[in-house]
């Protein structure tokens, strides 16, 4: 029994033909309200949008095309531009794709760094997502406190692996290399500023009447449309469903933190703010824990085909020479087969679809992104709204371009 | 690694439903993937969705085999169940003379951007698709840019003088 | 910008170099960006603006949204095929005096991305003043970038941005139309010229890959 796509309008997301009191608005790429290059026509009756049709591409890279003239670590420095404000999420989630196919086992102090990293990057996504987020509603001041913390973990994160915004600090079987001195002292002289911070927000922005009564009620979705939608990470969780990828599909041990999943019920772009803000507190609650744990150890698998020796091994050991060029010059094969990985970063389910042939190069890349699938929702969400409530949800959605188009 | 055994019952379950539809059954690395015949897409999705609880669907991707082999594209469908937390994965084999496989939009809505992606970047054709036009690419771009027979570099663009 | 322009046809040079050092000085203390975040870049831009480097120091107080009320358009971030159009128009659309300072590798000159989607440097669509690498440049550098905007602006005279004259308008190409062509040599030169494939291979395409 074949069911027909009953249900689904024709020409769902071209604008019809407009009445005579209702005006087309191009919302455009350059626009500083939506986070990026992305254009939405809007078609409106009055001030009320009666459809929306987002029209990305703006930003498109050519990067899954890229990844397959590529060998697998020259990928990793790819992934770094995709979604800019989690660099180091792209990074895991393209590295443990790639460890999957090769079956390596990742030591475990490698795994705590990689907790560690990526939730101090999910309070810096945090951090821009709340700046720019009250930047369009109206909110000046919350941008600069949230950019002055972002400074903070920007530069810890410049101190582990040399770059702010694009560290690429991962390697295919551990780390790039282990933490410099002084890191612990450094992060915990953070997390010991941090609860004043979120206390001051807090103050600033929840509980400030006009932030509430714009974000009350705005841009609801139901649960069952929102899994129908795709929509995962705060998103989904704002409108109810108890889903994150860090308990429910663990990887790299996060099964072993403690640590709770905050959930609202309304689906609106309060929820989704509540949601994103309790996510801070949790998240610095895994780094005290990943911080506490960090014992002494190897940051990198015992594969020496696969991965870069020591400097100093390189230097004394003809063997570990020979890898080493071997592994730069040539890269390594990696058996054939395809896998599909997929972590929370922070904007919700990144999953990353590698197919091998068994050459030093992938066959093909696919990054699922998650602003991609939250953005297809958007038309659902605006219907009825006015164009200044358009902008807040956009907001809340946390959408990163880099990610979309990639 | 992920267990594995109960998405072997829901491979069973398909089958004694009806037998034509798993062409080929593959477990490797902790993960299932069923490829699929073309005609029967819609129906597998349908069961799936409402007999064995996955209701949401993960990613939509095509790839390219190259312009030699026969089947060409493949179109791999990621399975994700938000109660059970299982994943499967299921895989359309076409062949480059027919790039048409009929639209899941009806089952998942989150179907229509990907499957636009995927005409966008393979030229696969999604049949009864309510919008099926480029997303990524400009709208006036010649060829599909994923595939392996077009340069990493591109074209000259067209100039009008 | 009218009356500058007649004034200074007929003012002697000796006047126009005190002028020029005034008006350059006034120019440079308050060159206000146009937001044209595209990518990474953009962030680091915010960045910059942000309490920790402050950008406002140095003039470039308000980011203006519309191009109209702008003088400097930074463009932070990859520029692709299909952006291009609307970075030339918005470029178009920013009044006399202006300046362009491309930020980081992908726009000085396509970075990492070397494919079919990047244009290969934004100096291809429009002229750039100051180019800052990095990927992604640090907000020190683009202090220092604006900086030497500022050296830059203070070293030009004032008749160098003078608008384009009526003649000189009309005569121009617009963006985003097509240029008219009828009855002009140029028309009869495309009859009767060869016809081409319509698209070549790219001269990028005859070197080895990388």
């Amino acid at each position: 029994m074949s069911v027909a796509v009953e249900n689904i309008s024709s020409k769902f997301e071209v604008l019809d033909q407009a009445l005579e009191s209702q005006m087309t608005l191009s919302m455009g790429p350059q626009h500083p309200s939506t986070h990026g290059v992305l254009r939405l026509e809007l078609q409106l009756d009055g001030e009320m949008v009666i459809k929306t049709v987002p029209d990305i591409g703006y930003l498109h890279t050519g990067m899954e095309k890229l990844f397959e003239y590529k060998k697998y670590q020259q990928g990793i420095v790819i992934t770094d531009r995709m979604d800019y404000l989690n660099p180091l999420g792209n990074n895991l989630a393209y590295v443990m794709a790639a460890e999957k196919l090769l079956d390596l086992e990742i030591p475990e102090r490698a795994q705590i760094i990689r907790v560690l990293m990526c939730e101090l990057q999910r309070i810096a996504s945090h951090m821009v997502w709340l700046g720019t987020h009250a930047l369009d509603i109206g909110a000046m001041s919350p941008f600069f406190y949230c950019f002055r913390q972002r400074e903070k973990i920007l530069n810890l994160i410049e101190a582990a692996s040399g770059g702010r915004m694009t560290p690429s600090y991962f390697r295919i079987g551990g780390l790039m290399m282990d933490l410099p001195a002084g890191f612990e002292r450094r992060v915990r002289q953070f997390l010991e500023d941090f609860p004043a911070a979120l206390d001051q927000l807090d103050t600033l922005v929840t509980s400030n009447t006009i932030w509430q009564s714009r974000t009350k009620g705005i841009g609801v979705i139901t649960a069952e449309e929102a899994i129908d939608w795709g929509l995962t990470g705060p998103c989904l969780r704002g409108s109810g469903v108890d889903l994150d990828l860090r308990r429910d599909n663990p990887y790299s041990g996060y099964e072993t933190y403690d640590f709770e999943i905050p959930v609202e019920s309304d689906g609106d772009v309060w929820a989704r703010f509540k949601v994103r803000m309790r996510e801070l507190s949790e998240s610095y609650k895994i780094v005290r824990q990943a911080l506490d744990r960090l014992k002494p150890g190897p940051t990198k698998a015992d594969a020496p085909k696969i991965v870069l020796p020591d400097r100093d091994d390189m230097r004394k050991h003809m063997d570990s020479l020979i890898h080493h060029f071997l592994i730069v010059a040539e890269g390594f094969n990696v058996p054939e087969g395809e896998v599909y990985h997929a972590i929370e970063a922070s904007k919700g389910e990144l999953g990353v679809y590698m197919k091998s042939n068994g050459g030093p190069k992938p066959d093909r890349v696919h990054f699922r992104g998650p602003s991609f699938v939250n953005l297809s929702a958007l038309p659902v969400m605006s219907e009825g709204e006015m164009v200044a409530d358009v902008v807040a949800i956009i907001g809340s959605l946390d959408i990163v371009l880099g990610e979309i188009d990639r | 690694m992920a267990d594995t055994k109960v998405l072997h019952e829901f491979v069973e379950r398909l089958k004694a439903k009806n037998a034509d539809w798993v062409t080929d059954f593959k477990d490797t690395r902790g993960e299932v993937t069923l490829i699929v015949p073309r005609t029967s897409i819609v129906d597998v999705c349908w069961f799936l969705k409402a007999e064995c609880d996955f209701n949401m669907l993960a990613d939509l991707c095509g790839a390219d085999r190259g312009p030699e082999e026969d089947p060409r594209f493949e179109v791999n469908y990621h399975l994700f169940s938000t109660k059970h937390f299982n994943r499967l994965r299921l895989k359309v084999l076409l062949s480059d003379d027919e790039p048409n496989v009929p639209t899941v939009v009806g089952v998942w809505k989150t179907a229509n951007w990907h499957e636009r992606e995927t005409y966008d970047l393979f030229g696969v054709i999604f049949d009864d698709h309510p919008d099926l036009r480029r997303i990524l690419l400009p709208s006036d771009f010649d060829g599909h840019a994923l595939r392996k027979d077009y340069p990493l570099r591109g074209y000259e663009p067209y100039s009008l003088t | 910008m009218g009356l500058e322009n007649t004034l200074f046809e007929s003012l002697p040079d000796v006047i126009t170099v005190r002028l020029d050092a005034v008006v350059n000085w006034a120019r440079k203390s308050s060159l206000w960006p146009a937001t044209f975040g595209l990518a990474c870049c953009a962030i680091e831009m915010m960045n910059s603006v942000s309490a920790r480097n402050d950008l406002s120091r140095f003039g470039a107080e308000t980011f203006r949204a519309s191009p109209r009320q702008a003088d400097v358009m930074i463009v932070s971030g990859r520029v692709s095929r299909k952006m291009a159009p609307a970075l030339r128009r918005i470029y178009d659309q920013m009044p006399e005096p202006k300046w362009v300072i491309s930020m980081g590798a992908c726009a000085t000159s396509g970075g990492v991305f070397d494919n079919y989607a990047i244009v290969q440097g934004v100096d291809k669509i429009v002229p750039v003043d100051v180019y800052i690498p990095g990927c992604p440049p640090r907000p020190e550098m683009l202090i220092h970038a604006i900086m030497m905007l500022q050296e830059k602006v203070m070293n030009e005279s004032v008749k160098d941005r003078r608008d384009t004259i009526e003649n000189e308008s009309r005569r121009s190409i617009v963006p985003g139309t097509l240029p008219v062509t009828i009855g002009t040599e140029s028309e009869t030169a495309a009859k009767t010229a060869p016809t081409r494939p319509y698209t070549v291979a790219s001269r990028h395409e005859k070197r080895r890959s990388s």
